[in-house]
């Protein structure tokens, strides 16, 4: 197919509700989410506003539901040139990015906390003379005696990285293997492989969680590492929460590939969407070797 | 196949009837129109905010409202303008003009692109509500800074926070439709070297919204975080630092002044050619400037901070980070000069405002240079010498870019000539206002009066009511702006394809005012 014909052929969507029910659910999603919260810290009721957050995350989910479908209709009606699929591969692409600068700002915030301004609270550096707030504080990392540690009492102790944390790299890094492998059978058109390794990417990233889950229980009720328990406390739970938080999504979006592989969805040719999910998933594991680096190792 | 053709056909149709037609569409026109009339309509909120802070401000002592209240009005006139205002005016540009200028038949993505603008209104409701809340609106300024933001924050903070969430993920997926619709959808022929700089100029906008937005969406998760579960981000007696807060923040904002400006340079660009009767001087260069200045937008966030005590090291890197983007800015002030040099040059308005764009754009510019000498701007900081110098770059840059461009492409969009009297009115008064309101704060910023305060001592009297004039002479002077676009939209001299003399690009190419569809075949560029 030439250029030029591709071009002749761009799909432009005639109107379509789709987005302002999008645009609504976000707000109605949000609003309530908003009242909600200020709701509790003000510790008054929250029936109302949590029906309303409620209201507009399913609002959300069965919008998204039928925008996925409608685009896989589209295109399976063969509506799609390839020039429109490149737009799609240059918007996933875009879309990592900007997730990849969600978390630099986490991981930024984590770099300046431990190497300046717990150091100087401590005394040391340039800026040292912050340790006249409390003179008593020492620096460590990781910081167990906060500041002010009737506000926000450190930690007793921290994950041992060598136990759960280890299990849970080996986990998420063979799954980037195994989806690899899946996206190989894919194009080889073997479908009972792909079937395979791709379902066992989404059980390897649905062991990944429930490890967490058992991290953060033990976290909670024997190491007294929580959100409250200072600096540490603050940037361990932001970084591995948004990850596990990403992990969900990933699986969320892996399964409805495998769902679609087993409606007999894509061909060796065309699979765009299995790609993507791929690359999310490629992504979500690189995430977790920063954080295995960063947060619980060094 | 058949079921391409008869899609294909459908698209040829005109717009829908009635209210529908803008809440369902996915037209790249509508989209761009709505987003300039959201715009609009946020200036003008945004305006009325400022008019009532000059007001207070016209006197020393308190006279009209109470602090409380002032410090809510200089945070959302900030908040207004920046996302309100200036941001949804360039996508509105970019919507309407970067398909027309690349000839390409709509955006990449179009359901996607109406789903961007719907997010704004939604997202300024919850903003602005906070106004009729019992706690009231945000009052921390629109730098928001933590604790002022945290802990000592009325209880809207929260509305704040889920509200920039939204805008944010709007601004994203419009970015993300930009830079497909530029890389992916080009007509043949047409390689980058040969994209409009407006075009060029809005790539790497996208490319910088794409990178901080996120990381703005970041920094108000730490503060909705240790507002309400606890965490100590932003609170030292927890092991954080208030100054954490800062250098994220201004990680996403100094980008964030340029996507507010590098649009404008490719609106200007694109005007000053037509009406020198020339080619743009230097094209290359001005590409290349325009990627340096975006790679330095990365690497001088902390000039906004020289006075929160940073290490010596720091303050000399971005002093002279900083310093270095008056190199590429140089670039294309020169770049732009040297086009008028020896053209036939005329002047209407388009050209007016790009003239009054650099000479005063250059002039922000060079208090840009002296803030950004870190023993000086210790004397400088938090006074009315900022608030001069931000207001020099953003007026007169900015929204004199955005009056441009809409008197430069409005012929284009409607199919009639606006009324050149009124038009040129418009930019003197505005001009002459913008001046008298902005440039006595250079001077009573020298003196020591500092921002964000609505009482002053009585010496600075003289200057702030001169100020307080000016600023209600532009503002008034807008409701003039909005009766000529209406004009030029009902009727009025009749535009041709061309509107201009020989200007160069693809929109010159399809009739005025422009059809429904266009380059549904792509043209052929040599």
């Amino acid at each position: 197919m030439s250029t030029e014909r591709s071009h002749e052929e761009y799909y432009v969507p005639a109107q379509s509700w789709l987005p302002i029910f999008m645009a609504t659910a976000l707000f109605l999603t949000v609003f309530g989410a908003g009242s909600w919260i200020n709701d509790m810290t003000a510790q008054v009721g929250t029936g109302t506003s949590r029906a309303i957050f409620i209201a507009g995350a399913l609002l959300l989910a069965g919008t998204m539901y039928a925008w996925f479908s409608k685009v896989i209709r589209e295109n399976h009606a063969g509506m799609y040139s390839p020039q429109l699929n490149r737009s799609f591969v240059w918007g996933m692409g875009w879309f990592i990015f900007s997730e990849v600068m969600f978390f630099a700002a986490f991981f930024g915030a984590l770099y300046y906390v431990r190497n300046l301004a717990v150091p100087w609270l401590g005394g040391e550096g340039e800026k040292g003379i912050s340790n006249l707030l409390w003179p008593n504080f020492e620096a460590t990392w990781p910081l167990m005696n906060t500041p002010d540690s009737e506000q926000f009492p450190g930690p007793k102790e921290i994950i041992d990285p060598m136990h759960l944390p280890l299990l849970n790299t080996i986990l998420l890094l063979s799954s980037s293997v195994t989806v690899h492998f899946a996206h190989t059978a894919l194009k080889k058109e073997n479908r009972q492989k792909l079937k395979m390794w791709l379902g066992l990417t989404i059980l390897l990233g649905i062991a990944f969680l429930f490890f967490q889950v058992e991290e953060y229980i033990e976290a909670y009720q024997q190491l007294g590492l929580t959100l409250e328990a200072g600096i540490y406390g603050s940037t361990f739970f932001m970084l591995t929460g948004f990850h596990g938080m990403h992990v969900t999504l990933g699986a969320i979006i892996l399964t409805v590939i495998w769902l679609r592989v087993m409606k007999g969805h894509f061909t060796p040719e065309k699979h765009f969407a299995f790609e993507a999910a791929a690359w999310y998933w490629h992504f979500v594991d690189v995430v977790w070797v920063g954080l295995y680096v960063f947060v619980y190792w060094m | 196949m058949s079921a391409v053709i008869d899609v294909h056909d459908h698209g040829h149709h005109g717009p829908a009837r009635g209210l529908m037609r803008w809440v369902l569409t996915t037209n790249h026109k509508d989209i761009g129109t709505m987003y300039l009339w959201f715009s609009f309509i946020m200036f003008l909120t945004g305006g009325a905010m400022a008019m009532i802070i000059r007001a207070e401000l016209f006197e020393p002592g308190m006279q009209l409202i109470e602090p409380e209240f002032f410090n809510q009005m200089t945070t959302m006139h900030g908040l207004i303008m920046v996302f309100g205002a200036v941001m949804p005016a360039f996508v509105g540009l970019a919507n309407w003009q970067v398909p027309l200028m690349i000839g390409a038949p709509d955006m990449a993505l179009p359901r996607l692109n109406n789903l961007s603008f719907w997010i704004l209104p939604f997202a300024f409701a919850l903003l602005l509500s906070t106004l009729f809340m019992e706690a009231g609106a945000p009052n921390f300024g629109w730098t928001f800074y933590a604790p002022l933001s945290t802990t000592y924050a009325p209880s809207t903070v929260t509305f704040f926070i889920f509200g920039v969430h939204i805008m944010g993920a709007s601004s994203i997926m419009g970015a993300i439709n930009i830079i497909a619709t530029i890389l992916n959808m080009r007509a043949p022929g047409m390689t980058l070297m040969k994209m409009p700089l407006f075009v060029w100029t809005w790539l790497i906008t996208a490319y910088l919204l794409i990178a901080v937005m996120p990381v703005l969406a970041g920094v108000v998760t730490m503060m909705l975080m240790d507002i309400h579960f606890g965490t100590s981000f932003f609170s030292a007696a927890g092991g954080g630092d208030p100054v954490l807060f800062q250098h994220v923040f201004w990680f996403f904002g100094h980008p964030e002044v340029y996507i507010m400006i590098l649009p404008a340079f490719g609106i200007v660009s694109q005007i000053i050619p037509t009406f020198s009767r020339k080619k743009l001087f230097g094209y290359t260069s001005m590409v290349y400037a325009t990627s340096s200045i975006a790679f330095l937008s990365f690497l001088v966030w902390a000039h906004h901070m020289f006075t929160v005590g940073m290490p010596l090291a720091g303050e000399l890197f971005f002093m002279y980070s900083t310093m270095l983007i008056a190199v590429p800015t140089g670039v294309k002030v020169f770049n732009w000069v040297t086009t008028m040099f020896k053209g036939s040059l005329s002047f209407e308005t388009p050209m007016l405002f790009s003239c009054a764009f650099v000479v005063l754009f250059t002039l922000g510019g060079f208090s840009g240079l002296m803030l950004a000498i870190a023993p000086v701007d210790f004397q400088y900081h938090d006074t009315y010498f900022v608030v001069a110098h931000f207001h020099y770059v953003l007026v007169p840059g900015a929204i004199f870019g955005i009056f441009a461009a809409v008197y430069y492409w409005l012929p284009k969009w409607c199919g009639h000539m606006y009324d050149e009297t009124l038009a040129k009115l418009h930019f003197w008064l505005s001009f002459v206002g913008m001046n008298l309101a902005f440039f006595p704060m250079h001077f009573v910023g020298l003196a020591g009066m500092p921002r964000r305060i609505p009482d002053y001592a009585l010496q600075f009297a003289d200057f702030n009511q001169i100020s307080s004039v000016g600023a209600f002479m532009f503002g008034a002077t807008q409701w003039l702006f909005l009766y000529i676009v209406i004009k030029t939209i009902r009727g009025g001299k009749e535009a041709t394809q061309e509107v201009w003399e020989n200007p160069e690009g693809l929109e010159w190419t399809v009739p005025s005012p422009a059809p429904y569809h266009t380059f549904s075949t792509p043209p052929e560029v040599k």
